[in-house]
């Protein structure tokens, strides 16, 4: 995009202080959180406001420009890597909140909206949004609903896309679309809202989504379980849902993890052990109270050799430091973190750390897996320095084998941090030729000619 | 402009410093710049990104890549809480040094930094000189404050309230003091610091006051200079090591159990920055670093946990807020203590202000380089304060108490500004 012109068109559009062209401006948007090479794009823009995102994408439709549209930044698939000298708009300045409806429960949210924000807002209201990703305190809505992203509490309450109820977008033409309703039920159309979630800005650029609220737990209550063996933490997990609870969290940790954590932050874990269960439960006090003591007894029946119920605010916080310290820990012992994110069965847990360890071993990897035990939802996340190009070989047929590992265990390559540039090339194996055809036919009808964020998910 | 290919060969030696950042885009929560401009560049993962995309050659335009890196308040939001634990400002400095070798220093900061701050003497025969005649060129803004507006250097300093330079700098007042330990058995070295030293001369003799009380030895040394921290966040190394060579010529190898300091960036330079830079220096030089920076200590630290100041038991009297300046809490882990201090005479009890851990947006330099967004920032912080409904505003350095008492005059708010010191030292 080296025409002058068309970057007085942009700035005409948008103010000169709007559009930036400068190399370092440039270097900055070419990079997310995923362990990619950056590209450089030509030009980075920042809408004024919602409306500014119809006439960008004209603007570039009518000449062919790739758009990557970019929130926070913290993705870790590369979807907001743009396309070589492509434009990157910005979406994370749209901050506003425009309504939080109590009587109906929902609010209206601009796509720039910081997730943790949302939710503190909505709980001085005295309603609750639960997707809470770890990146919650910088991730935006829309980043959220184009990921699906996840969270701690996906098990019990879901994900983004289960708070999703409307939005507005504007398609690759610039022109204006809406659907959804504020209405709990709404059958007027296809279900273009999901379609539009977990899209990663390839069918268009969320301008406003309409999200459920729901109302918060009364009560909740947070223990620690203890494994000499990983087979009894998993079997725990089983025992808990065939008992038909359904905890809010339900986490695990690994030994190495474990030890860690351990060293870093010397919250008191017990370094011996094989695995780690931090689990609570939530809803009605008197029901708190009956699934705590359940749990507490499937546990023990399953094996745990410890168990810690956390009495008070204090006891919780120091349960759940440890999990959100898990990251952070694992981070600081080697330059490059890789953070996976495939997904089994929750039965298959077992099979899968146990994979997980002969992995390691064949690729001589440190990895370290936590995750979101209810779901089977595992982060096994690989240290090491990609600088070290013979390690960097290892690490990517470490990963590589991972997702076949999960996809043959009738997993899938990514639970919450969505495909991107990382997992595309993956693709065809979890969901065949057909999914992949159909799902570039639809790209090719909404966006004839590829502009929006070209590459991602489906190639091409 | 100089040697690129020098420039990066320093920019690799810091590569296992910016290796560490996995872009996990974190540090956005926390970086008060990043939050007026939301922009990429403003905050650390966007500095760092810029200074590998310049080490490993996939852009070369340094000067952009310096202009980007100024703009930041050396806060340390961003280290204190980064996930891979990322010394952000260790490598903003160290980037600021090789950009700047590259670049060259401006003709300002050269006549500054070279010609007067390394000439500890002259800078202060030239700041006397300017306490005389600041009269002329400022006229009194806020009576209650005591600042001034200066009409005539608004180019420069914009319409900022800004505290007068001291009639006689604390130093005149006392060239230099030795005295034994007291009852306490302990003797401190006095480092006051520049702003201390010509503006805030009350905050050194309350320190005086407060350790005679205690019967604490002073060793005052004459002829100290500058912590180097100015030079050095403008990435002039050579000043910066000039700064330090002479004072560890008036303190190093000298008797005292504590070298205390009131100025919290003075103390975190001297205590984890001189060290971090000394890399380069001869063994020597690096082993008297090593052995004065573990003797530093910030005063309040040095009062509750040396000489054992306790707060009185349900503290009431007089509201004081507190601000936790950035290189005090988040730097040197330092909270708890001023806030003892306050207490310990029992006229005064905390009522803390919402958000008392972040930045005022003061950030040396950076105040004058980009005064609009220092300006946001600081006036966030007013709010928060003012809200609290507090007299007075207490802090630990004396760079925030010039940024707050800016924010708070031109708004007229009635709220004093003191150093935790002078409120401790007022009730003995
Ligand atoms: C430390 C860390 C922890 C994390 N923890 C979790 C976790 O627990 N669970 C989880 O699911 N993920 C997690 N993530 C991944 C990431 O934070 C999420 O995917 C998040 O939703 C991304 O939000 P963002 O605002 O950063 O979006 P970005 O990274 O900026 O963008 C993500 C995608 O959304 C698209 N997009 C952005 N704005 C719009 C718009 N207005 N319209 C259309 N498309 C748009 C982009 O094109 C891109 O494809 C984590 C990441 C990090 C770094
Ligand atoms: S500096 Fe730290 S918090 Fe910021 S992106 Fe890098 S690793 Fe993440
Ligand atoms: S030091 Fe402060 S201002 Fe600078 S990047 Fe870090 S948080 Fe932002």
């Amino acid at each position: 995009m080296k025409k002058n012109s068309l970057v007085g068109a942009f700035k005409d559009l948008l103010g000169a202080e709007n559009v930036m062209e400068s190399e370092t401006d440039r270097m900055n948007y070419a990079y997310d959180a995923a362990v990619l090479a950056p590209v450089m794009p030509g030009l980075v823009v920042r809408p004024r406001n919602t409306e500014d995102i119809g006439a960008i994408l004209k603007l570039c439709n009518e000449n062919n420009i790739p758009v990557t549209v970019r929130g926070a930044g913290t993705n870790l698939s590369g979807g907001t890597i743009p396309s070589m000298g492509g434009l990157v708009m910005l979406t994370n300045g749209l901050q506003r909140i425009i309504e939080i409806n109590e009587a109906d429960m929902y609010a209206i949210v601009e796509p720039g909206v910081i997730t943790a924000q949302l939710a503190s807002a909505v709980a001085a209201k005295g309603l609750f949004y639960p997707p809470d990703p770890g990146s919650q305190t910088v991730s935006t809505i829309a980043g959220n609903v184009a990921e699906n992203a996840g969270g701690l509490r996906g098990l019990k309450y879901g994900v983004s896309k289960d708070y999703v109820m409307g939005m507005e977008f504007y398609d690759a033409t610039g022109t204006h679309v809406r659907t959804g309703s504020k209405t709990v039920k709404c059958v007027t159309g296809f279900n273009l809202a999901g379609l539009m979630t977990a899209s990663e800005g390839c069918f268009g650029v969320y301008s406003q989504i309409t999200l459920k609220l729901v109302p918060p737990p009364k009560a909740s209550r947070s223990m620690m379980a203890v494994y000499d063996s990983v087979d009894q933490a998993a079997e725990t997990v089983a025992a808990i849902i065939a008992a038909k609870i359904i905890p809010c969290t339900l986490e695990f940790m690994d030994n190495f993890t474990i030890r860690t954590v351990e060293d870093f932050a010397k919250v008191g874990l017990p370094t011996e052990a094989k695995a780690l269960l931090l689990i609570e439960v939530d809803g009605h006090p008197a029901q708190v109270e009956d699934e705590a003591a359940e749990v507490e007894t499937i546990c023990k029946a399953n094996g745990a050799s410890r168990i810690q119920v956390a009495q008070n605010a204090e006891e919780r916080n120091k349960v759940w430091e440890a999990r959100r310290t898990a990251l952070s820990a694992l981070a600081k012992l080697r330059p490059t973190t890789v953070l996976e994110d495939a997904t089994v069965p929750r039965s298959r847990i077992p099979d899968m750390v146990r994979g997980l360890d002969a992995i390691a071993a064949r690729h001589k990897l440190t990895i370290g897996t936590f995750g979101h035990a209810g779901d089977g939802n595992l982060h096994p996340t690989i240290l090491c320095d990609k600088r070290d190009r013979e390690e960097w070989h290892r690490v990517e047929k470490g990963v590589e084998e991972i997702f076949e590992l999960a996809l043959g265990m009738g997993g899938t390559l990514s639970g919450e941090h969505g495909i991107g540039l990382a997992k595309a090339g993956f693709m065809e194996k979890e969901i065949g030729r057909g999914s992949i055809e159909f799902s570039r036919k639809i790209k090719r009808a909404v966006d004839p000619k590829n502009i929006l964020n070209p590459g991602k998910i489906i190639g091409g | 402009m100089g040697d690129l290919k020098r420039l990066h060969r320093l920019l690799m030696d810091i590569d296992d410093m910016l290796a560490g950042c996995m872009r996990c885009g974190m540090c956005q929560s926390v970086c008060p710049v990043f939050a007026r401009t939301l922009n990429e560049g403003d905050v650390a993962r966007g500095k760092i990104a810029l200074l590998e995309g310049l080490s490993h050659q996939m852009i070369s335009d340094a000067e952009g890549v310096k202009c980007k890196l100024d703009k930041c308040l050396l806060c340390g939001s961003c280290s204190a809480s980064c996930p891979s634990g990322v010394k952000a400002t260790d490598i903003f400095l160290k980037a600021r040094a090789a950009l700047t070798e590259y670049t060259g220093l401006s003709p300002v900061k050269k006549a500054i930094f070279r010609g007067t701050l390394t000439h500890p003497e002259l800078f202060n025969r030239l700041v006397d000189m300017g306490s005389k005649f600041q009269g002329i060129m400022t006229k009194k803004a806020n009576a209650y404050h005591g600042t001034s507006c200066a009409p005539m250097l608004s180019s420069i300093l914009g319409n900022r309230q800004i505290v007068p330079l001291a009639s006689k700098p604390f130093r005149k007042s006392h060239p230099s003091m030795d005295t034994p330990a007291g009852k306490s058995g302990l003797k401190v070295a006095f480092y006051p610091g520049c702003l201390v030293d010509k503006m805030y001369t009350g905050i050194g003799e309350a320190v005086l006051k407060v350790m005679k009380h205690h019967g604490v030895g002073v060793f005052l040394p004459a002829n100290q200079a500058c912590c180097g921290m100015p030079a050095l966040a403008s990435g002039d190394t050579k000043s910066f090591e000039k700064l330090v060579d002479l004072n560890l010529n008036c303190f190093s190898g000298k008797g005292f159990d504590v070298l205390v300091t009131p100025c919290a960036t003075c103390t975190a330079t001297l205590k984890k920055v001189w060290p971090m830079m000394a890399e380069n220096l001869d063994m020597k030089r690096r082993r008297e670093i090593d052995a004065l920076s573990a003797k530093v200590m910030d005063i309040n630290q040095f009062l509750v946990d040396k000489v054992g100041v306790r707060p009185k038991d349900g503290a009431e009297g007089r509201a004081v807020t507190f601000h936790d300046p950035c290189h005090l809490g988040k730097s040197l882990g330092v909270f708890s203590q001023p806030r003892t201090l306050i207490q310990a005479s029992g006229r005064y009890h905390i009522k803390e202000m919402q958000d008392a851990n972040t930045c005022c947006g003061s950030g040396g330099s950076f105040n004058l380089q980009h005064y609009e967004t220092s300006t946001q920032i600081g006036q966030k912080k007013r709010d928060n304060i003012v809200a609290t409904q507090a007299e007075i505003v207490a802090t630990g350095c004396p760079a925030c108490m010039m940024q707050l008492t800016d924010m708070l005059a031109s708004k007229g708010d009635k709220v004093r500004v003191k150093h935790s010191i002078e409120l401790y030292a007022e009730t003995l």
